[in-house]
C-alpha cells in the first residue's frame, strides 16, 4: 500500500516537528521580574502538526519531481516560452508601443498615485539598483559578496559627511545645499568603487565560501567604524538633516522632493540597465562569466583573473554607492543601523529570487521583495522569516531563479561529407 | 601582572566557548565541505531551550542541580535534533549542487532560525539564571577567575578529550575520517555516508548547545541574535586553525580568544569584535590553509 506508507511518513514528520518546535513555539517564559511564569500556547502546536503533515507531502512530491528531472523538463519548456516571449517583444512593431506605454505609465505614476505609493516605488527602485549591482558580482562573477550593504553605506555616508563638512562652505558661497547631491552622486560611485577594490585586493586568492565570510567581516568592520568613530560620523544616532536634491530652484517640500527623487532614480535605473546590458556582452563581461564557470580554465585561456575580480567588485560597488546617495537624500538621515548583514542578505535574496545573471529577473525580484511586504501588511511581520525560506527553496527547486537567464547557444552544423 | 592574568584567563574562557562552537563548523566542513551558516543559530537555540526548560523546571520546585542537568540535557538533545533537521531540509537535497547554492541555502536557514526564535519568543534580552555551582575555594580570587569560568574550562577540556577519543578510536570516528578524505571511496568500502553526515551534525550541534548553555550562564543573558556573531567568530577560529582540522579549531579558538581579550584590554574595547575580523583577513592573506591546516591543491 503506497499511500499508507506515505501517510505514515507524513504523520511521523508531523510528530517530529511538533516535538522539535515544542519548547520554542509552545512554551514561553518571562524571566524578567520576580514572577517566573511559563505560558503554554497549545494552538501553535496544532498548527505546526497540521502544517507539517501536509507540507511534508508537498515537499516529498516536489523533491521526487525534481530528481526525476521533470521540473528540469518543465523549466526547459518555460525557458523556451521566455525565449519566444522575448523574441515576440523584441519585434519592432511590438517593442515600440510597449516601451511607449511603459514610459507613459512610469512618468504618470507619481501624479496618479499618492505620495506614499511613490515613496514605496522609490525604495523598490533603489533595490533594483542594488540588485543589478550585486548581480554583477554574484551573477556574472560568481563571487558571493555578503558585504554588499557596506558599499551602500559608503555611498550614503559620502553624501552625509559631505553635507556635514561642506554645508557651511556652500552657504557662504550662497549656493543651495541641495547642489551637493549632484556632486555627491558621482563622487559616491567613485568612493564605493575604491572601497570595492580595497575589499577585492586581499581576497583575490580566496575561494567561494571564504570569500563570503571575508566580505561579511568587511561589512561588519565598516559598520563598526561608522558606529564608533562618533566624532566624524556622530555614532549610532547618525547624521540628520541631509538636504534633498537641488532641482533648478524648485522648493523642496516633501511632495516635490519625492517626485524629483523618483524621476532621478528612474533615470539612473534606466542608465544602469543599459550599462549592465552593454557590459554583459563586452569583453570584461564575458571574462566574468568565464571566471564564474571555472577560474583555472579561464586563466589558461589568457584572461587576467586579478583584473576580472577587481573590476567585478568595483563595478558592482558603484551602483551601491549611487543607491546610497539616493537613499540618504530620500530619508534625509543616515545611521549605521540601516546597513546590517541582513540588508546584504535581502539584496542577495533579490538577486537569487529573480535569477542570478538575469537583468529582468533582478527587476522582478526587487519588485516582489519590496512591494509584497508593503502591500500585504499581514505578511510584513514574517518578512525575514519568509525571505529565509525563499533562499532555501529557490536553491533547491529553482536555482536559476524566477526569470532565468537565456544563454546564447551556438550550434555547430555538421557538414555533409 | 594581575591585570594581564585576568585578561589571559578571560581570553581563555572565551577561547573555550569558541572552541565548542568551532568544532561543529570544522567537523561539518571536513565532511561535506560546507560552511554551516546555521550553526551559530543552533547554539542560540540550545541556550534558549535551556533557559525555557530551566525556568519551568525550577518553578516546579526542583533542586538547582537537577534543573541544571535536565535543562542542559534537553538543550543538547534538542540542538542535535535541530541540527539533523536543518541538514535534511537545507543541505541534503543540495549535495550534488554547486557549493554556492548550498552556501546560500545555509544563509537562508540561518535567517529563518533567527527570526523563528524572535517571532515565537521575544526580541528583548532575557536574563539567564545560572544554575552552575560556585566553588568556595575561589571566593578570594573572583577578580581573576570565577567558578563559571573554571567550569567552562573544565567542560571544554573534557569534551575535547572525548571527541579526540571518538575520532581516533571508534568505528564511527574511522568512518568519519574516511568520508572526509574521499566520499565515493568510503561508500565503496561500505560506509553509510548519510548516517556519518547525520552523526557529524549531531555531535557538532550537541557541543554547540553545551557552549550555548555555558556562555549564557557566564554572560547572564540571552537573545535571538547571540548566535550570529558567536557563529562568525567561531568560524574565524576554525579558519584560523585550518578548517577541517580538530586540533586546529581548538588552537585557533584560543588564539582568537586571547587576541580579543588583550586587544580589548590594552587597545580599545569599542573594537573588540573587529579584532576577530582583522585576524581573519590577515590569516587568509598570509596563510590561507590556517595554522594547522594542510594545503589543498586544486584540480581542474
Amino acid at each position: 500500500m503506497n499511500w499508507l506508507s506515505e501517510l505514515k511518513k507524513s504523520a511521523l514528520t508531523a510528530l517530529w516537528f511538533m516535538f522539535l518546535t515544542f519548547p520554542i513555539m509552545v512554551m514561553k517564559v518571562s524571566t524578567i521580574g520576580s514572577d517566573n511564569t511559563t505560558v503554554y500556547r497549545w494552538k501553535n502546536m496544532v498548527i505546526v502538526g497540521i502544517g507539517a503533515f501536509f507540507l511534508s507531502f508537498v515537499w516529498r512530491w516536489m523533491l521526487e519531481r525534481r530528481d526525476r528531472g521533470q521540473s528540469a523538463k518543465s523549466a526547459e519548456s518555460q525557458l523556451k516560452l521566455t525565449a519566444q516571449l522575448s523574441g515576440f517583444i523584441n519585434q519592432k512593431h511590438v517593442k515600440r508601443p510597449l516601451l511607449a506605454a511603459l514610459l507613459v505609465f512610469v512618468i504618470l505614476f507619481p501624479f496618479i498615485t499618492s505620495l506614499y505609493q511613490t515613496n514605496i516605488m522609490i525604495t523598490a527602485l533603489i533595490y533594483v539598483m542594488l540588485g543589478l549591482g550585486l548581480n554583477i558580482v554574484v551573477g556574472y562573477g560568481g563571487l558571493l559578496n555578503l558585504g554588499y550593504a557596506a558599499f551602500y553605506m559608503v555611498g550614503a555616508y559620502t553624501y552625509a559627511l559631505m553635507f556635514k563638512y561642506m554645508n557651511s562652505f556652500f552657504i557662504e558661497m550662497g549656493w543651495q545645499s541641495g547642489v551637493m547631491f549632484w556632486i555627491a552622486l558621482p563622487l559616491a560611485g567613485v568612493v564605493a568603487a575604491a572601497f570595492g577594490i580595497l575589499l577585492a585586493l586581499p581576497v583575490l586568492r580566496l575561494r567561494g565560501d571564504y570569500l563570503a565570510i571575508v566580505t561579511l567581516a568587511f561589512a561588519e568592520i565598516m559598520k563598526m567604524l561608522a558606529t564608533n568613530l562618533d566624532k566624524i560620523t556622530l555614532g549610532p544616532s547618525g547624521i540628520p538633516g541631509i538636504p534633498r536634491p537641488w532641482f533648478f530652484g524648485l522648493r523642496m517640500n516633501p511632495m516635490n522632493a519625492t517626485k524629483v527623487i523618483y524621476f532621478i532614480i528612474i533615470i539612473i535605473v534606466v542608465l544602469t540597465i543599459i550599462i549592465v546590458k552593454r557590459l554583459e556582452n563586452s569583453r570584461i563581461g564575458r571574462a566574468w562569466e568565464a571566471m564564474r564557470e571555472d577560474e583555472i580554465a579561464c586563466q589558461s585561456m589568457g584572461i587576467d583573473i586579478t583584473k576580472a575580480k577587481l573590476t567585478a567588485f568595483s563595478m558592482g560597488a558603484v551602483w551601491a554607492g549611487f543607491a546610497g546617495v539616493i537613499m540618504a537624500a530620500k530619508t534625509t538621515v543616515v545611521n549605521p543601523n540601516s546597513f546590517t548583514v541582513w540588508e546584504s542578505v535581502i539584496i542577495l535574496c533579490v538577486v537569487v529570487l529573480g535569477g542570478m545573471g538575469s537583468i529582468a529577473g533582478v527587476i522582478v525580484g526587487a519588485l516582489i521583495i519590496i512591494l509584497m511586504p508593503e502591500y500585504l501588511r499581514a505578511f510584513s511581520e514574517y518578512r525575514m522569516l519568509i525571505f529565509g525560506i525563499v533562499l532555501v527553496l529557490m536553491m533547491i527547486f529553482r536555482p536559476g531563479g524566477l526569470v532565468r537567464k537565456i544563454r546564447k547557444v551556438h550550434k555547430l552544423e555538421e557538414e555533409d561529407a | 601582572m594581575e591585570y594581564f592574568l585576568q585578561l589571559f584567563l578571560s581570553g581563555t574562557t572565551k577561547g573555550s566557548i569558541y572552541a565548542l562552537i568551532a568544532l561543529g563548523y570544522t567537523m561539518v566542513y571536513g565532511i561535506v565541505q560546507l560552511i554551516n551558516f546555521a550553526h551559530g543559530e543552533i547554539y542560540m537555540i540550545g541556550g534558549f531551550i535551556a533557559l525555557i526548560l530551566g525556568a519551568t523546571l525550577s518553578q516546579a520546585g526542583l533542586s538547582p542541580g537537577l534543573v541544571l542537568v535536565l535543562s542542559t540535557g534537553a538543550a543538547i538533545v534538542y540542538s542535535a535534533a535541530y541540527g539533523i533537521t536543518v541538514e535534511k531540509i537545507a543541505y541534503k537535497p543540495l549535495r550534488k549542487a554547486p557549493r554556492l547554492s548550498a552556501l546560500i541555502s545555509a544563509i537562508g536557514m540561518s535567517m529563518f532560525l533567527q527570526y523563528y526564535v524572535l517571532l515565537s519568543q521575544t526580541e528583548k534580552f532575557l536574563p539567564f539564571p545560572s544554575y552552575l555551582p560556585s566553588f568556595a575555594f575561589l571566593k578570594d580570587h573572583t577578580h581573576i577567575i570565577n567558578s563559571t569560568q573554571l567550569i567552562i574550562l573544565m567542560v571544554t577540556t573534557v569534551v575535547m578529550i572525548l571527541l579526540t577519543l571518538l575520532i581516533k578510536f571508534t568505528k564511527m570516528g574511522k568512518a568519519m575520517r574516511a568520508t572526509s578524505q574521499d566520499k565515493e571511496m568510503a561508500m565503496l568500502v561500505g560506509i553509510n555516508i548519510n548516517s556519518v553526515i547525520s552523526m557529524t551534525f549531531v555531535i557538532g550541534s550537541a557541543t554547540a548547545a553545551l557552549g550555548g548553555v555555558l556562555i549564557c550562564s557566564f554572560m547572564g543573558q540571552i537573545n535571538y541574535y547571540i548566535g550570529f556573531i558567536a557563529g562568525i567568530k567561531a568560524f574565524v577560529a576554525a579558519v584560523l586553525g585550518g578548517i577541517g582540522s580538530i586540533p586546529g579549531a581548538v588552537l585557533g579558538s584560543f588564539v582568537l580568544g586571547w587576541t580579543e581579550s588583550f586587544g580589548a584590554g590594552y587597545i580599545s574595547s569599542d573594537y573588540e569584535d573587529a579584532f576577530a575580523f582583522i585576524i581573519l583577513i590577515l590569516i587568509l592573506i598570509f596563510r590561507p590553509a590556517g595554522l594547522l591546516g594542510r594545503k589543498e591543491s586544486k584540480k581542474v
